[in-house]
């Protein structure tokens, strides 16, 4: 769109014209400074970020800023979100727009090393697939040659659909969109006979159409897309902020805490592990420039990884997905973090 | 011209000397910004330079006539979105003129429902922001027209759905011959086939554009004074030749020189075709940048392409131009 442009343009602008003072440990102070955390998020995917009725941001990624926001400023309210499509996401992290990248944004290695931006940590496993009308009685994306695909424009998905079609020597057509909402209304309406993009965003997309079992899902998962939030290069302080604040909620679920429960906990606990997380016996917020009780906040004002992927993503919720690969390692999962000492 | 010599007593030598120390001064200006955008990407860790357009682009391009793959070069997805931009523009160029001049002439008409008609069409298209028309068009193409599995059929073997349009394509194989569309499962295939992108893209900049040169027309026909048509008339010229030998030689004087900037306008409102997913140069160097993160330099190749491809266009509209101005006697 014409304003998505001129928002990258204006990002550009800054980028070249803005002196480099706010760079290098300056944002932790630059944060507390505003009294809010500024945090990129999907303008639109149900489950990680989108705005409810009431305006209000619900979501995975949205509960990773909240959290950055309870550890840092002691208030999960305190942030201010700006919703971005896929092609304004990393220039207004580049320019210093935003404090953090919350955007269910794939992690690899030209982005990490090229865009002077750094992941911190993985919040989500997921796959790229396909989704397809019922109608259409496909039941295999390797059943999709010769079909029209939708895509959107600037995502690694745009990659993939190449790749997967061309390992499998298959054509296809693809429909290249700049905005979530413009692939979605135009598969809907019968444009492509597929859509493809990560697993859980095709969930989420589902969740919008009036009757959800009129779309089929496909099997076949074709990629490796690591989901997680990134910072700015060059300030290693809040690089360990976003980072350490992901894995204590992994933490504090491993430990058996919950957001209901954790007061309780606090006092009566006597596991060494609980007793550290949450400030009781060690500071291990000093290391990271915060105070002792930073991880506590997270959890009682947030909640633990599990209680946000049940609130956001889990069975109950529209989008209905299996914990599956984003289970923690004890049970079976990946999501496995370094210990909080 | 008489040159004056370079010295600060002569006007013209002082005139010089101002313009050297503008040049200078612009030219130390952007020297500034090219080195601080330079430092402050360095600082910032971000990687620059045109080398990645040898890179491979790994991403697909949905139609275009540049054959482009995915193993192809970033260079080559810009020359396909090039080519693209090219096409949708000049076809655009080519409807919209006798359509505007149409519409332009029907304003000037005797007949009132012809002129109410010609007027609503150049107000209304005047006054709808042309990102809107897009929607329109597109809406209407993927909304209202069957599927593609089971397209309308308009002519034989012309299909036409929401897949798009999809015509006999003329072949030289062993002879003429002729590519005939099928309707298959995922739609008709084979044959020329014009996306609804494309199609949308193209109503749209014609439609909009043609209300502008409508109003180029009207004014240069009015421009040519009452007195020459009453001349014609007098001296027994038909209404026909009155328009081919005496109006229309003194509009096309008034005419051209706006007419180019609309057709410069059409070729850079082009670029909206991101919004409805058709791939121009524009929507290939915004998955370029996401692809590769060299923001800066496609934005600097977007802007030498409109660039060069305008002052084409302008270049040979003068040259027209100087063979329809009023040669002075």
């Amino acid at each position: 769109m014409a304003s998505a442009r001129l928002t990258s343009l204006a990002a550009l602008a800054a980028l070249l014209l803005t002196p480099s003072a706010a760079l290098a440990g300056k944002t932790l102070d630059a944060v507390k400074a505003r009294g809010e955390v500024v945090c990129g998020v999907n303008t639109s995917a149900p489950g990680f970020s989108s705005a409810d009725s009431q305006g209000r941001w619900q979501g995975l990624d949205v509960d990773t800023c909240r959290a950055v926001a309870a550890a840092v400023l002691g208030d999960a309210a305190k942030v201010k979100f700006v919703p971005l499509n896929s092609q304004q996401r990393f220039a207004a992290l580049q320019a210093g727009e935003i404090d953090v990248l919350s955007r269910n944004t794939t992690w690899s290695l030209t982005r990490d090393a090229s865009l002077g931006i750094v992941f911190t940590h993985i919040n989500y496993f997921d796959g790229q697939g396909f989704m397809v009308p019922k109608k259409l009685k496909v039941d295999s994306a390797r059943k999709l040659g010769g079909a029209t695909v939708c895509v959107q424009a600037g995502t690694t998905s745009e990659k993939n659909v190449a790749d997967f079609f061309a390992a499998n020597g298959q054509k296809y057509k693809s429909v290249v969109f700049d905005t979530a909402e413009a692939i979605q209304s135009a598969f809907f309406s019968g444009r492509c006979q597929a859509y493809t993009t990560d697993m859980s965003d095709l969930a989420g997309a589902r969740t919008k159409v009036a009757r959800p079992a009129d779309w089929v899902i496909l099997p076949e998962v074709i990629s490796k897309e690591p989901l997680g939030p990134s910072v700015r290069r060059g300030d290693d302080e809040w690089f360990a902020i976003v980072k350490w604040v992901g894995y204590a909620m992994l933490e504090a679920e491993e430990a058996g805490l919950t957001q209901a429960s954790v007061d309780r906990q606090k006092a009566e606990s006597k596991d060494p592990v609980v007793q550290r997380l949450l400030g009781v016996s060690e500071d291990t917020g000093k290391l990271l420039g915060l105070d002792k009780e930073w991880a506590y906040r997270v959890v009682k004002q947030v909640g633990t990884y599990g209680e946000s992927f049940d609130r956001n993503l889990g069975p109950g919720t529209p989008s209905n997905l299996p914990r599956g690969a984003n289970r923690l390692w004890s049970k079976g999962g990946l999501m496995y973090a370094p210990p909080v000492r | 011209m008489k040159r004056g010599r370079l010295s600060w007593s002569t006007r013209s030598g002082r005139a010089l000397a101002w313009q050297a120390a503008l040049l200078l001064l612009l030219v130390l200006c952007g020297w500034a910004l090219a080195s601080h955008a330079a430092g402050s990407l360095a600082e910032r860790q971000i990687r620059t330079g045109f080398g990645f357009l040898g890179q491979r682009a790994g991403f697909d391009i949905g139609e275009g006539p540049v054959p482009y793959g995915p193993a192809d070069s970033y260079l080559r997805a810009f020359a396909a979105g090039l080519a693209n931009t090219l096409r949708v523009s000049l076809l655009g160029i080519l409807l919209a003129t006798p359509l505007g001049a149409l519409v332009g002439l029907g304003r000037l008409s005797r007949n009132l429902l012809l002129r109410g008609l010609c007027g609503a069409w150049v107000e209304v298209l005047r006054n709808v922001p042309l990102v809107i028309q897009l929607f329109a068009w597109y809406l209407a193409i993927t909304e209202l027209l069957p599927e593609a599995a089971s397209p309308l059929l308009l002519a034989p073997h012309v299909f036409l759905s929401k897949g798009g349009l999809q015509l006999p394509l003329p072949a030289l194989a062993g002879g003429l011959s002729l590519e005939l569309p099928e309707v298959t499962a995922f739609g008709v295939q084979g044959g020329l086939s014009l996306t609804p992108e494309f199609l949308a893209l193209l109503a749209g900049l014609t439609t909009a554009t043609s209300a502008s040169i409508a109003e180029v027309v009207r004014a240069g026909v009015l421009a040519v004074p009452r007195g020459q048509a009453e001349a014609a008339l007098a001296l027994g010229l038909s209404r026909r030749q009155l328009v081919r030998k005496v109006l229309l030689p003194q509009a096309l004087r008034v005419i051209v020189p706006p007419l180019t900037s609309q057709y410069l306008n059409l070729t850079k409102n082009s670029s909206l075709a991101v919004a409805i997913g058709y791939p121009d140069v524009v929507s290939i160097a915004n998955t370029a940048i996401n692809q590769s993160g060299q923001a800066l330099e496609c934005i600097l190749l977007i802007m030498a392409v409109y660039l060069t491809v305008n002052l084409c266009t302008a270049l040979l509209m003068n040259l027209y131009n100087r063979r329809v101005a009023l040669v002075e006697r």
